[in-house]
């Protein structure tokens, strides 16, 4: 196979953030290709959210499931905010029977919520540093 | 020389098994309409003889043969959910046995050695037939038994809304992995469909908690997380506060709360939203 074949999931850029919207079975080529497609694009765009959306995922293995959580334990090293969204019950109970809780993972029910769990995320981050600023200047 | 009893004798028989079917049908059994017997006992007499003509008694196959065990395994099902007991469901088939046994003797006469291997015969057929009404009427109880299983399971398991965006699960009776995984599945899907940000479990009617049950709502509490919502547990009485810590189940990370008041303000404050008195 050809690196110009490689199946890939496409990622959007949107304002600071990065959309991974997930339409097809997860393989694990395809988790792996994901991994470092999107780990040097947030380098690349230096997005400060990204929003992955497993709304289409109807199955997943312990594989699979361990891959959404290092994704987004390297976009948070990378300093991005991430947040998985609309996971169905079916793949949240094979995830919990499967032992993998993804700990520190942000979730959230929608893709409106996810993206306003980005925002006020960023928002804090500017009051941060604006306060930071402020506090130099005095 | 069962079949020619059966053929020659048959009104006789017929007449005499249904006025002692009548006779020890109590008077005030509404379950099963005269009527209704006595068609059951001629339908049935009628199989056995159609079924004897053709000689598919001996083989146990065969089309009559056929007909007169779906015919029992009718009536017999049908019985059960009547709630009728397993030895008035036999009896029917044992009862005849006596009327039987009576027109062989009128036809064999003196012959006793073929009467006795003709009765054997048919005391086997007859005891072969009681027990298949037995083991269907068992079969059905046990349909019945199994679907009320299911029912109480479903009855047991009511997600509520309790606010915009708030999901109620009150739990009763014991949690095992079945109903673990029942429970789960339809909050899950509520959650999804409502999109509720907080579901509140409540535990009042959970009469214990061990260490299996405080997992299998700890699994219950990250799948919620998982889907994206948050997750109180309510309703924790102190016996199961002192269980929960003596049996060192990590609660920590879990939002819990004595009462589902309390919870239902927690999960209100967290959707920044106040309840309070009208102003006069």
């Amino acid at each position: 196979m050809s690196m110009g074949n490689v199946e890939r999931i496409a990622i959007l850029r949107m304002g600071p953030f990065l959309l991974v919207t997930i339409q097809v079975d997860m393989h694990d080529q395809l988790a792996l290709t994901l991994q470092d497609d999107l780990t040097a694009k947030i380098e690349k765009t230096g997005a400060k959210g990204v929003l992955i959306d497993i709304s289409a995922l109807d199955m997943v293995d312990s594989f699979i499931g361990r891959m959404i959580g290092n994704i987004s334990s390297m976009s948070r090293i990378l300093d991005a905010h991430t947040v998985v969204v609309g996971m169905k019950p079916a793949v949240a109970i094979t995830l919990v029977e499967l032992g993998i809780t993804l700990a520190g993972v942000r979730t959230a029910l929608t893709v409106e919520r996810g993206m306003n769990i980005l925002r006020a995320a960023i928002a804090d981050q500017t009051d941060q540093l604006e306060a930071d600023d402020a506090d130099r200047e005095e | 020389m069962f079949d020619s009893v059966l053929r020659d004798d048959y009104q006789n028989i017929l007449n005499e098994w249904l006025a002692e079917l009548q006779s020890a049908k109590s008077g005030s059994d509404h379950r099963l309409g005269v009527t209704e017997l006595r068609s059951q006992g001629e339908t049935f007499l009628s199989l056995l003889r159609d079924a004897s003509k053709k000689g598919q008694l001996a083989s146990g196959q065969g089309d009559s043969w056929l007909a007169l065990q779906e015919f029992l395994e009718r009536i017999s099902s049908s019985r059960a959910v009547q709630g009728f007991t397993s030895s008035e469901t036999a009896g029917f088939v044992f009862s005849l046995k006596k009327f039987l046994f009576a027109a062989m003797r009128r036809t064999s006469g003196a012959n006793a050695e073929a009467l006795a291997a003709e009765t054997w015969k048919v005391t086997e057929l007859l005891d072969k037939l009681g027990l298949l009404t037995v083991t269907t009427y068992q079969k059905a109880r046990e349909d019945v038994i199994r679907r009320q299983q299911e029912e109480l399971l479903e009855l047991s398991t009511p997600v509520v809304k309790l606010w915009d965006g708030v999901l109620a699960l009150p739990m009763i009776g014991t949690l095992d992995s079945a109903r673990t995984q029942v429970v789960m599945e339809a909050l899950l899907q509520r959650l999804v469909e409502t999109e509720s940000e907080i579901a509140i479990i409540d535990i009042t009617g959970v009469p214990t908690v061990d260490t299996l049950v405080a997992q299998h709502l700890l699994k219950t509490v990250t799948a919620i997380r998982l889907m994206g919502a948050d997750c109180i547990i309510s309703g924790i009485r102190p016996q199961i506060a002192q269980t929960i810590v003596h049996l060192g189940v990590d609660l920590q990370g879990v939002t819990t709360k004595a009462n589902l008041a309390d919870a239902l303000s927690l999960a209100l404050k967290r959707l920044g939203l106040t309840v309070g008195k009208v102003k006069q």
